[in-house]
């Protein structure tokens, strides 16, 4: 009944491939602690949050017991906390990332996002002061991500949001640059941004989420790279099908830790997110497979093909994993926490533009890049610009999670630690966008978005 | 409820006898064995039923593990339904 073989790849995914789940995420809704009293809705979210997630690392660490494998992190969403924040007669709301700090810290969770505001089409009350609050509230906390939605196909882009975001990603950096500018690391500004991403710093739980629900995201680019190593020489379609194997394979762990967490938890079992999510550890590398494709080196000509392909065939294999695919699916190109990116963004095979390129084939955007400490602001809202053009043209999610080293120019590194990893500082082009940026207005939804 | 036990390493003397007392003690029946010494190398897979298994399956599992340690072996303890599921469409 059972194969000798499939027993000993399994194991030696787990123990020499990285095979690991990289999130068991609760999404927790907080439209039910809503109050004008900032104080009783803290106390409130509070309660919600420590009561809902009591469970979750116990009953983790029985999953990783049973199957032999990994969960890395445990983590919490929360309703964007903008809407709370609607609410309140108050400008101090920051209170709210307090409160979320002390949850996380109280249930051991790696992280909790949500410090969120959904603003694609223009701001409604609250969302100002949350925005504006963001980089005090991440520079005082260790567990709280936050994000921005400043688009959608749906919706066009909102170019007032994103001449702020500029601003308060730079005023982010400024803040936390006595710790390597950590603060914008957990930012995240969005076009598209999905309900149920289970992976941080861009995870919020969307109002048309279940009151709680369980998502997970599976990670595993080491176990792709290693089964194509053995393949040796086949042609891009034998690529492809070997991709979609493994990534079946991956995605069958995930959809079997996300049923176990959802019956032992009480909760319902949302999506399993298919993301290849890299980490720093040599063997864990997006990079990597697309060199191990044939590319000298991540970012030289040919990489958005490979990253395409790769991209599309995970999502092939995965989705006939699992009964429920949804958050981001694809495959993730953070710089600073790829072996294989940080290699060629050091040597400069890799470059902003090119990085750019390839966040129309793959899942996400420019993420965890270190730009020069004295990019001036507009500069990153045309960045966010760009990026949330991709997304709102080709109907995909992008984000922007760039930051800027404080004091640093191209060529010094920052080192975050853990997941996060460390990186170059890379070059950004400084040509004045000022005037098109200082125009403010909406991008109109493109013709596309008329599906009706 | 089954469970599947990997034991890979040197091969020595009296393996079989000290994962099946370890498994004994645990009240877990040894249902399949199958193993295969290569040059040195022993590689040994157990299919072990769990459903009277007296205390939890992580003690187990740990238990299971440091053994392997003490005998310089690695020994894995991991729930049947990964690999089904892994495996099986």
């Amino acid at each position: 009944m059972y194969n000798t073989h499939d027993i000993l790849e399994t194991i030696k995914m787990i123990e020499e491939e990285h095979l690991d789940i990289r999130t068991v995420t609760m999404g927790i809704s907080l439209l039910d602690c809503i109050d004008n009293d900032i104080d009783k809705a803290c106390e409130k979210v509070y309660r919600k949050i420590t009561t809902s997630a009591a469970d979750l690392i116990p009953v983790c660490e029985k999953i990783e017991k049973k199957y032999g494998i990994p969960i890395i992190n445990k983590r919490i969403s929360v309703t964007p906390i903008a809407m709370l924040a609607s609410a309140c007669q108050t400008s101090n709301i920051v209170k709210f990332a307090l409160t979320l700090e002390r949850a996380a810290k109280t249930l051991g969770v790696n992280f909790i996002g949500g410090y969120s505001a959904l603003v694609g089409k223009g701001f409604a009350a609250g969302d100002y002061a949350l925005i504006e609050s963001i980089p005090e509230a991440l520079s005082i906390t260790d567990h709280v991500c936050s994000s921005v939605n400043i688009g959608s196909t749906k919706a066009g882009i909102n170019m007032d949001a994103v001449k702020m975001m500029g601003k308060i990603v730079r005023q982010t950096a400024e803040l936390t640059a006595d710790r390597n500018c950590i603060g914008a690391a957990k930012l995240v500004v969005f076009c598209n941004a999905p309900e149920d991403n289970p992976f941080m710093a861009g995870a919020f739980h969307g109002v048309g989420e279940p009151d709680c629900v369980i998502n997970v995201g599976v990670s595993g680019p080491g176990v792709v790279r290693a089964a194509l190593e053995k393949a040796g020489d086949m042609d891009l379609t034998g690529v492809a099908d070997l991709v979609k194997r493994t990534a079946f394979k991956i995605t069958r762990v995930g959809q079997l830790v996300a049923k176990e967490a959802s019956i032992q938890l009480g909760v319902p079992f949302g999506i399993v997110d298919l993301s290849l999510a890299p980490t720093p550890a040599v063997g864990d590398s997006v990079a990597h497979i697309l060199e191990e494709m044939g590319l000298e080196q991540c970012g030289a000509c040919g990489t958005t093909a490979a990253l395409a392909l790769l991209n599309d065939a995970v999502k092939k294999g995965g989705v006939m994993a699992s009964s429920h695919v949804g958050g981001l699916s694809g495959a993730f190109i953070p710089v600073t926490e790829d072996a294989g990116m940080i290699d060629a963004a050091r040597a400069g095979t890799l470059t902003i533009e090119k990085l750019e390129a390839m966040t129309a084939v793959c899942s996400v955007g420019l993420d965890m890049i270190n730009i020069p400490g004295d990019t001036p602001a507009e500069v990153i809202s045309a960045i966010i610009a760009d990026e949330a053009a991709i997304g709102l043209i080709n109907s995909k999610t992008t984000a922007v999670r760039v930051i800027p080293a404080i004091g640093k120019k191209v060529g010094d590194e920052l080192e975050f630690g853990g997941l996060l990893g460390s990186g170059p500082v890379m070059k950004v082009n400084t040509a004045s966008p000022l005037k098109f940026i200082s125009r403010g207005g909406r991008i109109p939804a493109p013709i596309q978005s008329l599906k009706n | 409820m089954k469970a599947v036990l990997t034991v890979v390493g040197k091969d020595s003397v009296g393996i079989l006898a000290k994962v099946s007392a370890g498994c004994a003690e645990f009240n877990v029946n040894i249902m399949e064995v199958s193993q295969s010494v290569l040059s040195d190398m022993f590689c040994m897979i157990m299919i072990c039923d769990i459903s009277s298994l007296k205390g939890d399956f992580g003690t187990f599992a740990d238990e299971m593990k440091a053994l392997g340690q003490n005998m310089g072996m690695s020994i894995h303890v991991m729930h049947e339904d990964i690999f089904n599921s892994m495996h099986n469409i």
